[in-house]
């Protein structure tokens, strides 16, 4: 039987809850704080602010990353900026602004009373980074500079050069380290966790490899917080960096955390093309780039082929300002990404492969000049111009969109726990804030929010009930089952040995996602995939390779386990699309539009989140809902035009 | 195109010995870490261990690649990692030399791997303001000098891969240490803890056993950040200041 999931959102005006719960949520003593380890997975934005603020209140903290140091989390990666409700340009920004802003882009598919509360604390991020160090672009008057980002039309955000994730994660990472120095924060680099451990169901614990010896480790705690990312590597190629995975969060949804919305998943308009078979990773370039670039197609398809500079301003299609005169260049992502995909669908596609469109600067250039464009953009220029061998000051960039970010994730509550008491899940690794579609320059946003000012407040709620409990012994029964459970599925992958690599089962997951679980999907197709993937992950345990042994470094065998996750994953992303009939944000389905191909809602059977329960391997997943009640804003059809 | 890789295998059955791989269909739109991609799926269909090396996010940005390529930290371009390095760059029949990060204080992990948690020390020693949560005032309450702003972030700018040490004769890791002294001391809120941060991490950086500067600036040329060694110099002036100063930690 399904039951209705809580949110346990306070009650009251949107404005007001969150005040209202801090001020009643219970504390914990400071001597009862030394008593309590928290354990902390992922290093990014999420996990590093989340580690920094509890040390700093003097919980014991352990910090677990697969990296060899916590800088280096995929966070690192992000370019565009942080949005925050600052109004320091004057232009009519707001707290209000930005939750409406985040719950319209959204597609009206996220809870109110988090995204409010993320909106709430976006200014006191920006001050804290700022106190921190974060060396964010400033104005000749030597106060910070802000810039507009797709789906808004406010100037809210923050950013430092095009690496606002670097310098933000060095930030968060510095602070880490001064509560690494001062012992209250415990470092686990190269270690990954394959496990957690629930002990008369409250998870104490997890099972984590160090991936130096392949030592399995048992490490007790009285809550553990998830802060592991996303999971966009199921398609095998996307803008994640290489060992992103879904590992810790799956294991924790076969142990009873509910994953919710698995189907949302962001498909980034501004990415390199594909140019091979060999390609290990897409490379993005930073949404900013659309508020001076403009993304055109030749009007004709006979003139693909050509180069740019031959083509006539008059024989140019600006898809984006001719479609959305409103936002233009600058409409929220999953338009922009559909977008390009129907002028390549139409045959207008250019580049060698015919799917890719320009992104043109000529008229940024022509306006601001060089030294200007090359102010904000040159890192993103370079970059470009690294890897493609062209220009972009004089060749149009080529871009096509690419699977980015995750709006699913593990489903948690307002409180940012799972379904699992004591197992929480911050940042990109929950579901919550976006919706089915995420604004840009709101993931950094959203994972310091929760690491810095949500989860530090929140978690006391638990662990204020914890204080009796005493150190979490580790020599139980359950850790025991929980230790041999990943032993065996260790064994059981060096086992096969079988013909085929590891690498080769993660590329044709990814195809077999990317062509039917992506930017559009429909019935069909998802049926189909669904049975591919089952059959591949069957073929997976039955043929797969993995060199080298279980008891030494082996990169082999730790990708082996997370493109084992990957395929149970993909098969539930597409029972997610399949149930869900209608389009919202990044879930296109072909059946559900509008005549002139915008996404089509439908409010009345699916304003819901879907958050599924893990009933076995060959089983079907269990459907919760939680119903989203829109208290304060009115629903619309979501218009760009 | 057709390339000879010559590679160090250190772990497992390999004592440390350059070991010689044929590698055929070299695409030049590939990336240098594609092409190992490559050879290590080669490797495995021939039941061989492939070779170990790190690397995430691909874009010059996470500082987890690393290598010596023919004698040249992160290979032979400007102001680039590994990663965003392109086989565009290689010509037909080239031999390629590829060596880990070498230096006393980056012991090697296997093949090509080696453990830099040594900058992770120097920076809990004191690359760092600090302010708990919560405690900050608003943002703009102090205005910063753009340029000025501008040159720490130049310092922030380091991925802290360690190329600045490999690339040193005396595997010194001063262009690391001072990037982030500088990053620091350049701004308002960083100054009130300088004279402490740059002794601190000054001492974590001879206790993890890194070389002396010896003004070679290697670091500066093969730095992919291209981090500039007037940082070094900030550096020495901060710790000579703090010293007289007659602060100690």
């Amino acid at each position: 039987m399904s039951v209705q999931l809580d949110s346990k959102t306070p009650t009251g005006e949107v404005s007001e809850k969150w005040e209202s719960y801090k001020g009643h949520v219970p504390l914990v003593s400071p001597n009862n704080k030394r008593r309590i380890d928290v354990i902390i997975v992922g290093s990014g934005l999420a996990g590093a602010s989340a580690a920094a603020s509890l040390g700093e209140l003097g919980y014991n903290v352990k910090v677990f990353t697969f990296h060899d140091s916590p800088r280096r989390a995929h966070s690192i990666a992000a370019q565009g900026g942080i949005n925050a409700a600052k109004n320091y340009q004057n232009d009519g920004d707001s707290v209000y602004r930005l939750f409406y802003d985040t719950i319209k882009g959204g597609d009206y598919r996220a809870r109110e009373g988090n995204v409010h509360r993320l909106a709430e604390v976006s200014t006191a991020i920006i001050d804290q980074c700022v106190a921190q160090g974060v060396p964010f672009a400033r104005e000749y008057g030597g106060l910070l500079d802000n810039r507009s980002f797709g789906g808004t039309q406010v100037s809210r955000t923050f950013y430092a050069r095009g690496q606002t994730g670097q310098q933000l994660l060095i930030g968060a990472y510095q602070a880490l380290s001064r509560q690494v120095a001062l012992g209250n924060v415990k470092l686990y680099n190269r270690h990954e966790m394959l496990d957690v451990v629930l002990i008369d169901g409250k998870c104490r614990g997890i099972i984590a490899r160090n991936l130096l010896t392949g030592e399995l480790e048992r490490h007790g705690a009285h809550a553990v917080v998830l802060g592991t990312g996303g999971y966009g590597n199921v398609f095998y190629l996307s803008t994640n960096a290489m060992m992103s995975n879904t590992t810790a969060a799956w294991r924790a949804h076969r142990r009873g955390a509910y994953f919710a919305n698995p189907c949302y998943t962001q498909i980034h308009p501004t990415c390199i093309p594909v140019s091979g078979e060999y390609q290990s990773k897409l490379t993005l370039m930073s949404e900013s780039l659309r508020n001076d670039g403009r993304c055109w197609v030749p009007k004709s398809t006979a003139d693909v082929k050509k180069h740019p500079s031959q083509i006539p301003e008059a024989d140019r299609d600006y898809y984006l300002e001719r479609r959305y005169p409103a936002f233009g260049n600058l409409v929220p992502r999953d338009i922009a990404s559909r977008a390009a995909k129907t002028e390549c669908d139409a045959g207008k596609g250019v580049g060698a492969t015919g799917l890719a469109v320009y992104l043109d600067f000529a008229d940024a250039i022509k306006r601001l000049g060089q030294k200007a464009v090359s102010e904000k953009y040159g890192n993103l220029f370079e970059m470009y111009e690294k890897i493609t061998g062209d220009n972009p000051y004089e060749v149009p960039m080529r871009i096509y969109p690419a699977v980015h970010y995750t709006m699913g994730g593990l489903w948690v509550d307002y409180e940012l726990m799972t379904t699992i008491p004591g197992l929480y899940a911050t940042g990109e690794a929950n579901f919550s804030e976006h919706g089915a579609n995420r604004l840009g320059a709101s993931a950094l946003m959203q994972g310091l929010a929760d690491g810095y000012f949500v989860l530090p407040y929140t978690i006391g709620s638990y662990l204020s009930n914890e204080i009796r409990t005493g150190t979490v012994q580790t020599n139980t029964p359950e850790f025991d089952k929980a230790e041999k459970d990943v032993l065996d599925r260790i064994h059981q992958l060096m086992g096969v040995q079988g013909k085929q690599t590891v690498e080769s089962f993660h590329r044709r997951l990814g195809k077999i996602m990317w062509n039917k679980c992506g930017m559009a999907r429909n019935a069909r197709g998802l049926t189909e995939a669904i049975s591919e993937i089952r059959e591949l992950r069957h073929e997976f345990w039955r043929d797969v390779f993995v060199p080298g042994r279980r008891d030494e470094y082996n990169p082999e065998l730790e990708k082996a386990w997370r493109v084992a996750d990957f395929l149970e994953l993909g098969e539930l992303m597409c029972e997610d699309a399949l149930h869900r009939n209608e389009s919202c944000g990044g879930h296109f389905r072909e059946e559900y539009q509008t005549g002139d191909g915008e996404a089509l809602r439908d409010d009345e059977n699916y304003m819901y989140v879907a958050a599924w329960e893990w009933r076995g391997e060959d089983a079907k997943p269990e459907l919760h809902k939680e119903v989203l009640d829109y208290e304060e804003i009115q629903v619309t059809q979501r218009s760009y035009k | 195109m057709k390339l000879t890789l010559k590679i160090w295998r250190q772990g497992g059955k390999y004592k440390g010995e350059f070991v010689t791989y044929q590698l055929d269909n070299v695409n030049e739109h590939m990336s240098f870490l594609e092409m190992l991609d490559v050879l290590n799926e080669q490797l495995i269909e021939k039941r061989e261990t492939p070779v170990a090396f790190e690397h995430d996010c691909r874009e010059g940005i996470c500082g987890t690649c690393s290598l010596v390529i023919d004698g040249r930290a992160h290979g032979p371009m400007q102001g680039t990692t590994t990663c965003q390095l392109h086989m565009r760059h290689y010509k037909e029949g080239e031999t390629i030399v590829i060596e880990p990060f070498r230096a006393r204080a980056f012991p090697v992990i296997r093949d090509l791997v080696v453990d830099r948690s040594a900058f992770d020390r120097i920076i809990q020693a004191g690359g760092y303001v600090s302010v708990n949560t919560g405690q900050a005032q608003d943002a703009n309450a102090i205005p910063i000098e753009k340029d000025q702003s501008s040159r720490a972030f130049d310092a922030a700018a380091c991925i802290g891969c360690g190329a600045c040490v490999a690339a040193c004769p005396n595997a010194s890791a001063m262009l690391f240490t001072s990037a982030k002294v500088s990053h620091l001391a350049l701004l308002p809120q960083g100054a009130v803890e300088r004279k402490r941060r740059v002794q601190a991490m000054v001492a974590q950086m001879d206790k993890e056993g890194f070389g002396r500067c010896s003004n070679v600036t290697a670091c500066e040329a093969e730095c992919p950040k291209e981090i500039s060694v007037e940082n070094i110099a900030r550096m020495n002036r901060e710790y000579l200041g703090a010293v007289f100063a007659g602060e100690t930690v």
